[in-house]
């Protein structure tokens, strides 16, 4: 049982780094930091997200939560730190892992179908230039079909809801096969019924052993949909199973007066 | 139409329907990337590139100004990024000073540097001499199965068709690279594609089909063959593929329009002095555009404004 | 050459020329100034369309001039051509940007390169046409100021003069626009219409500035200024007076030197003279010039791992990193073998009760102004007082021993 550790009581650091842990671990951060010019974004950062579980990462609007994905994945320079997958470097493991982007990252208006963009889940199995063949027609057929969405292949992009362009997003993801996915506000500004089906989708690929951690800004439901919550607010704040580490008391250590005090204690209480 | 049409005509409307295509393919990326302004510096800075390679090579043959061009972009692409990040300026004002010191610092080198044995003048850079590019060699259909006749064409058809070939042949191979580092840069990052390699190396192939055709239409006018054909096929279509089908057939007819209005529009109108082709393509491919702007099925964004 | 130049830049060199060096200088600071609006709009290459569609008004100018019995030569009539097609090439960039799916930047690139095609398609007409002398019309691509009527001159002087002063008139709309145009219109500003008046200021700078600078290259008096004086300032008004400077500079060295030698066309060496200042701006201005901000640069990674390494250290932490340890070791902090020094416990020891602090206040001053700072390198007295920290320290109460010792 990974022990909680709660930086704002102390002045200590989040967890007890070892060896050990980073080897479990899903996804292990140690000591990263982001700037954009002379403020750092996310400032020294050690973490470990367990294997076959549910993590969301937490924290209030600039708090450095998607920077610091985007630092792991390498898409924006990190200023010190090491990242590893599954106990080893993250540069050889990028085929066993999935990325999620931001919905509205990407221009929408894009020449392309939806079966276009699932298909992109599988280029690198397909090389530069190998043949889509009927097995890989039906895994992004499957794929859409996981999401909801098995008669919009043909659609045009452009036309889809906010909720079907996330649901596309996911089946991409899914087309990867990965072990590990990362998903970047997989539920901003989408529908019920949507948020539903990708809910319910990450918990089957959790059923099959794989791990999933979302960037999440809802806290209502981080205790309804995950194991595991690291809190950050450009430091990390806390970190650990969700039962302990996400209490009023993380929170308000989070937040700061960001959250009306009574709201905070409403949903530590509802999580009970 | 005969032997005159083959002497004088063939050759010109060949290279200028392939600098069409070469441009025009990568165009259709750069349009989809919001990078058609790079089409736009590119083309400024293949007179800067070709110059200096005059001065260090002595000579106009291909292959130093297609490195001096290629490197010239690069040049370009790295100052416009460097100043970006470092002044923390917006691209397009990046991009503006940038190209229009590369081409000052050409035109000026070009001024003050004895060119006259060569072909290279700014009048040519800036408008390019289509029409200069006959095949004297020829008389007829029959010379294009005339080895001797063939062995006389003006060299600026193979090379043109080389590059032509290139870019088609490179944008095939990196077809899916293309797609998805234009569509979803932080998806292609995460999947450890090259990013930042696919981006550079489309603008060299740009800076690649810009020197050949510049050779033909100049250097502004290569401007309309990386923009108008892709922007009226993006108004035809909302695939892809049927996107660049599109293009390389808005190009061919530019070329072949254009040229055909320049040199025998005004005969119809019943003067005798031709216009300027490369000028006329570049009007047919705007003309084009606006006709596809008005008519075109896919003029529209598609649903929602996206990322709103 | 060089007693040339020094006549030329002393206004010497004949009427003309002081005239066409006042001109340019002119021409250059409402430019520069103008530009500025532009930049701050993000529209700067909007201009750039903007002016290579005046080709095309220049050449319908010069065939109406001559049909109409004159020798086409006329300054303010090709003038006027160029005004006239390049508000239709703005036209039509925003038609396309608007009405359809096509981005800006594809729109300017259309525009740009296809109204300049059909420019070149008329000059080569021009060029058949009997009446009328060859006007030199290619003049007008990249500048050129030997040779110059005095009538030209005088108009190119009296419309440097003008764009200025509209400059100065519409100084605080544009202003207030360029900077915050959310703001501008929730006081009553027409927003849609001073950009209008910015494109016509810009459009009329454009064409005045056609026979000195030539319309490839008049955008970069545009912009280049502009984008220099950004790395000198970050004063709103500053920066729109330093460009307009830089501008005028630009314009008067280039126009002279220009005049001072043959084979030195006036556009390319006008652009030249903006860039070098431009050059000089991004190596060496104190506070955004690249040195700066490289050594900047290397001044706070150095700073984060240094505290991130002695953070490390107060916590009996190994420290992983080496560019961490290199950078403890160097400054005596940590031994070669990884171990702390005494006088790194007690730089660790002294981060380690700001960060205690830094957890009571966080605590006592729940807001997000405060607790927003808490970034790991802001010092916490730099955001709280002298008391404010004393009572801090009252509530961690007396210090403890540090863990490893």
């Amino acid at each position: 049982m990974p022990e909680i550790a709660l930086a704002a009581r102390d002045g200590h650091r989040v967890p007890p780094a070892d060896a050990d842990s980073a080897a479990r671990a899903a996804l292990s951060i140690r000591g990263l930091t982001v700037s954009y010019g002379e403020k750092p974004a996310v400032f020294s950062v050690d973490a470990d997200f367990p294997a076959a579980a549910m993590s969301a990462i937490v924290g209030p609007n600039g708090a450095g939560k998607s920077t610091m994905l985007k630092a792991v994945l390498g898409m924006v320079p990190r200023l010190s730190g090491t990242v590893s997958v599954f106990g080893a470097p993250i540069e050889g493991m990028r085929r066993r892992l999935a990325y999620v982007p931001q919905r509205a990252s990407v221009d929408w208006d894009f020449p392309a179908t939806v079966r276009d963009v699932v298909l992109m889940g599988l280029y690198p199995q397909l090389g530069l230039i190998g043949r889509i063949g009927g097995a890989h027609s039906a895994r992004a057929e499957a794929c859409l079909a996981r999401v909801g969405m098995a008669d919009f292949g043909h659609r045009q992009i452009g036309q889809l809801s906010g909720g079907q362009q996330q649901r596309v997003f996911l089946a991409r993801a899914l087309a990867q096969e990965a072990e590990l996915y990362l998903l970047d506000e997989p539920f901003a500004g989408v529908d019920a019924a949507t948020e539903r089906a990708i809910i319910e989708v990450l918990k089957d690929l959790r059923a099959a052993g794989k791990s999933v951690i979302a960037v999440h800004h809802d806290l209502a439901t981080v205790r309804s949909y995950f194991d595991h919550v690291f809190l950050i607010n450009v430091r990390p704040v806390a970190q650990g199973p969700v039962a302990t580490a996400f209490t009023s008391e993380t929170l308000h250590a989070t937040y700061g007066g960001r959250l009306a005090a009574t709201h905070l204690d409403e949903l530590a209480l509802a999580a009970i | 139409m005969g032997a005159e049409f083959v002497q004088l005509s063939l050759t010109p409307m060949l290279i200028g329907v392939l600098a069409a295509i070469a441009c025009a393919l990568p165009g259709n990326f750069l349009i989809l990337r919001r990078q058609a302004l790079i089409g736009d510096a590119i083309a400024h800075v293949v007179l800067p590139g070709i110059v200096v390679a005059f001065l260090i090579t002595g000579t106009v043959a291909a292959l130093p100004m297609l490195l001096g061009a290629a490197g010239a972009a690069l040049v370009a692409v790295v100052l416009i990024e460097a100043i970006r990040r470092l002044g923390r300026i917006e691209p397009g004002a990046a991009m503006g000073v940038v190209f229009t010191t590369l081409f000052a610092g050409g035109v000026l080198i070009l001024e003050r540097t004895d060119t006259s044995t060569v072909h290279l003048d700014v009048e040519h850079a800036l408008m390019g001499n289509l029409e200069s590019l006959v095949w004297f060699a020829a008389d007829g259909w029959g010379s294009l199965i005339d080895p001797a006749a063939l062995a006389a064409l003006p060299e600026e058809l193979p090379r043109m068709a080389a590059v032509c070939l290139l870019v088609a042949a490179l944008t095939a191979l990196f077809w899916r690279w293309l797609k998805i580092a234009t569509f979803d840069e932080g998806f292609a990052e995460a999947l450890g594609l090259p990013v930042r390699a696919i981006g550079l190396g489309l603008v060299i192939v740009a800076a690649i089909a810009a020197v050949a055709a510049f050779d033909a239409v100049g250097s502004i006018i290569v401007i309309a063959m990386f923009i108008c054909p892709p922007a009226a096929a993006r108004l035809m279509t909302s695939r892809l593929g049927a996107q660049i089908a599109w293009s390389v057939g808005f190009a061919v007819l530019s070329a072949v329009l254009g040229y055909v209005l320049a040199g025998y529009g005004p005969l119809w109108l019943g003067q005798s002095n031709a216009l300027s082709a490369a000028g006329m393509i570049a009007t047919v491919s705007g003309a084009l555009l606006g006709l596809a702007a008005l008519f075109g099925p896919h003029r529209r964004r598609e649903g929602a404004v996206a990322g709103a | 050459m060089l007693d040339g130049l020094g006549e030329a830049l002393l206004l010497r060199a004949g009427y003309n020329a002081a005239l066409v060096g006042i001109g340019a200088a002119l021409l250059g600071f409402a430019a520069g100034a103008a530009g500025t609006f532009l930049f701050l709009r993000k529209r700067a290459l909007v201009s750039d369309a903007l002016a290579h569609a005046t080709l095309p008004g220049v050449g319908v100018a010069f065939i109406l001039l001559v049909a109409a019995g004159g020798d086409g030569r006329s300054l303010t009539g090709l003038m006027l051509g160029a005004a006239v097609s390049a508000a239709l090439g703005l036209w039509v960039v925003e038609w396309l940007a608007r009405r359809t799916r096509l981005t800006e930047d594809a729109a300017i690139g259309a525009v740009l390169s296809a109204f300049f095609g059909f420019g070149v398609v008329l000059l080569t007409h021009i060029q058949t046409l009997q009446a009328g002398r060859q006007a030199g019309l290619e003049s007008f691509l990249l500048g050129a100021t030997a040779g110059m009527l005095r009538q030209d001159a005088i108009v190119i002087a009296a419309g440097g003069a003008l764009a200025v002063l509209a400059t100065w008139l519409l100084r605080r709309p544009m202003t207030l626009v360029a900077f915050d145009p959310g703001y501008a219109a929730s006081s009553g500003l027409d927003v849609r219409r001073i950009d209008l008046a910015m494109m016509a200021l810009v459009m009329a700078i454009t064409v005045i500035g056609l026979k000195i600078v030539g319309l490839i290259l008049i955008v970069a008096l545009l912009i280049i200024p502009p984008v220099t004086a950004r790395f000198w300032t970050d004063r709103s008004g500053a920066v729109i007076w330093i460009a307009g400077g830089l501008g005028a500079v630009a314009g008067y060295l280039g126009a002279t030197i220009s005049a001072s030698a043959p084979a030195l066309p006036t556009g390319p060496i006008i652009v030249l003279v903006a860039a070098a200042l431009f050059a000089l701006s991004l190596i060496f201005a104190p506070a955004r010039g690249v040195a700066a901000a490289l050594l900047r640069h290397r001044r706070f990674q150095a700073r984060v791992h240094r505290r991130q390494g002695l953070l490390a250290i107060g916590h009996g932490e190994t420290i992983l990193e080496p560019f961490t340890l290199r950078l403890l070791t160097a400054e005596g902090l940590v031994r070669p073998d990884g171990v702390a020094t005494e006088a790194g416990r007690a730089q660790a020891a002294r981060i380690a009760r700001d960060e205690r602090r830094w957890a009571v206040a966080r605590e006592i001053h729940q807001d997000a102004a405060l607790s927003g700072r808490y970034d790991g390198l802001t010092p916490i007295d730099a955001v709280f007082t002298a008391d404010e920290i004393a009572e801090f320290d009252r509530r961690i109460g007396p210090p403890v021993a540090l863990g490893g010792a």
